[in-house]
């Protein structure tokens, strides 16, 4: 396995600016998950640590060596596609196999290689099959297997999950997470799915038009985040953004104020009693979501939509008048005009 | 009783006028096309007295002609040549035209739309006017009556790499990458990734392909001079300029050659509907 770095990295498609010059340390065996939305350059860079699309800028180093001039091939990186890209012409076998193809492994080692991947991945049974004949998971773990047996010195997956469904994308989520453990393998992980980032990642890249907005381990994402779009993007619900002042030391709700207070919905009880300090909001309820053990509770405080939660046993009737307290432990802070955390206040 | 009923009902009611019509057209379509290729093996079963008499099952059906067909005069030679054309031209279709049609699909380079936009416009020039240049240079490099001088023009065709070109860029990029990921040169990847996925495309090239050469008549006969060289087409009509106009052996040959055309298309059948709905682009 290996580190991968990069060092100003840079992308321009013609004029265009893509990614702007980030720097990344991902350490040896480290499972690394580059999340933000659709076109915030996450694939991209990817994209570019595998070789397939070229540095316009900066350097990427794998295993201390700098790789920007190597072929794909000479990167001895493994890769997980979108849409799994096995062979539907060849038999999983031979797909597994075909990671083999430049190897100078004996033929009895390449078959046991790939029969041993196979059998981790439960495909055992299905090495004659031919693609078609397999369901999306299986296909997935095909594709798995064929990286694998390169046994390269480290994976990519580009969002790999995304065209299961929600089911499946959990079992494989666990799968993916047992397989890094069982491998120690360096991964670096492409989705917008912060839901996978959270559970899957040591350390979760937030990306946003090309620039790293912040990284760290899921939990300090989550208890910390830098920005506003950081702290909505990460945890779902996403978190309650209001505008607002602090009063005494307590922040207050309200259009116009200098800062925006976040508070995860989680975290804005229904129905408790508001301490000492902290938020109280109140506001006609527009919607319920009852999860069975808890019920998200929608409502409006002065024309804008807020997320509470409430025990499961609750479920608020829409229309009627409810107030929510977070502590002030749970609230963050940020400048209005720049977005940016104001810390701990 | 009650099944047998309700399935008479079912076939009543599917007969509708439309159907009805749509029957009749395809029937007549059907007979059209039918007709000549029963009358052609029909003639070929006759002997030269009973050529005139338009009966379907001859009266006293014969297979002489084949014999005097096969073991007299050039025409195994004849259909030898054709073989070897349409064989060869078809290989090299196949090859070349979906190397350069992946290569127009597949890679990012500059001047790609200006050579895939050279390409597609020689297909708007009519084959007569290519005739007289296509024998200038025959004449020139020594290639009039050789099998070269009545193959070379067809080689690569600018339909086939504009098929080719369709088919793969349907193949997924993902497909290409992940090759490339794995250590595959750029070749290996065409062939033994991308080929395959496009098997469609190819078979409807190869009956294409086999089948105009193999009934290709023009131009043969122009950069053709001696007998040994001939095609199918031109020796068959040599029947009819020598003797007469020997129907019943034209009628054998034409039979003969049949054969070729029906393997290669019963083969690849099941793939020629595809190709010929990209075909109809051709127009």
């Amino acid at each position: 396995m290996a580190t991968i770095t990069l060092d100003k990295l840079t992308k321009r498609f013609g004029k265009t600016e893509v990614i702007h010059g980030i720097d990344l340390d991902v350490k040896d065996g480290e499972f690394v998950v580059f999340v933000g939305p659709s076109g915030c350059g996450k694939s991209t860079t990817l994209r570019m640590i595998a070789g397939l699309e070229e540095v316009s800028g900066g350097e990427i180093r794998i295993g201390g060596r700098v790789v920007n001039e190597l072929d794909p091939k000479s990167r001895n990186i493994a890769m997980v596609f979108q849409n799994y890209a096995i062979y539907p012409h060849m038999t999983v076998r031979q797909n597994i196999g075909i990671g083999l193809y430049t190897s100078k492994l004996e033929k009895g080692e390449k078959a046991r290689r790939v029969e041993e991947a196979a059998r981790i991945l439960g495909l055992d049974p299905y090495l004659d099959r031919r693609p078609a004949a397999l369901s999306g998971g299986q296909r997935q773990r095909v594709a798995m297997g064929r990286a694998m047996v390169r046994d390269p010195v480290a994976f990519l997956f580009d969002e790999p999950l995304s065209n299961l469904d929600a089911q499946l994308r959990a079992q494989m989520r666990i799968e993916i997470k047992a397989l890094h453990q069982r491998l120690g393998a360096t991964i670096a992980y492409v989705t917008h799915d912060q839901v996978e980032a959270m559970t899957m990642a040591d350390r979760i890249v937030v990306m946003r038009d090309g620039y790293i907005l912040q990284q760290g381990r899921p939990m300090e994402l989550y208890s910390n985040p830098v920005d506003v779009f950081t702290a909505r993007f990460i945890g779902t619900p996403s978190m309650n953004v209001l505008p607002g002042r602090m009063e005494g030391g307590a922040p207050v709700a309200g259009a116009g104020g200098p800062i925006l207070i976040g508070v995860r919905p989680q975290d804005l009880q229904v129905g408790r009693r508001a301490g000492e300090g902290g938020l109280t909001l109140s506001g006609p309820v527009t919607a319920v979501e009852p999860l069975g053990p808890e019920t998200l509770v929608h409502f409006d405080v002065d024309g804008e939509t807020v997320i509470g939660s409430a025990p499961g046993s609750e479920i608020p009737e829409v229309g009627s008048r409810i107030e929510a307290h977070a502590p002030d432990s749970v609230i963050h802070r940020f400048d209005a005009e720049t977005e940016k955390a104001l810390g701990p206040s | 009783m009650t099944a047998t009923a309700d399935i008479r009902e079912r076939r009543m009611r599917d007969i509708r006028p439309g159907r009805i019509i749509r029957w009749t057209i395809l029937f007549i379509g059907g007979v059209l096309m039918v007709t000549p290729l029963l009358y052609m093996f029909s003639t070929s079963l006759k002997t030269p007295g009973q050529i005139y008499d338009l009966r379907l099952i001859p009266a006293a059906p014969t297979l002489a002609n084949y014999v005097e067909v096969l073991s007299e005069g050039e025409f195994p030679r004849w259909f030898l040549n054709s073989s070897i054309v349409a064989i060869v031209v078809t290989a090299s279709n196949l090859f070349f035209d979906s190397l350069v049609g992946y290569t127009l699909a597949k890679f990012r380079f500059r001047g790609r739309r200006l050579i895939f936009i050279a390409i597609l416009s020689t297909l708007m020039i009519p084959t007569e006017m290519l005739v007289i240049p296509w024998y200038l240079m025959s004449a020139q490099f020594g290639w009039l009556d050789t099998y070269w001088g009545i193959m070379f023009p067809g080689m690569t065709t600018a339909f086939g790499t504009f098929l080719m070109k369709q088919f793969f860029e349907t193949v997924p990029d993902d497909f290409l990458e992940a090759a490339r990921i794995d250590g595959m040169n750029e070749f290996t990847i065409w062939w033994k990734i991308a080929m395959p996925l496009v098997t469609p495309a190819l078979s409807a090239l190869a009956i294409f392909t086999f089948l105009g050469n193999w009934t290709a008549f023009f131009w043969p006969l122009i950069v053709t001079t001696s007998k040994e060289l001939y095609t199918l087409p031109i020796g068959l009509t040599s029947f009819a300029v020598e003797q007469a106009i020997r129907w019943e052996m034209i009628m054998t040959g034409a039979a003969l050659a049949t054969i070729p055309t029906l393997l290669v298309f019963l083969a690849l059948q099941r793939y020629i509907v595809r190709g010929v709905m990209l075909a109809g682009l051709k127009g």
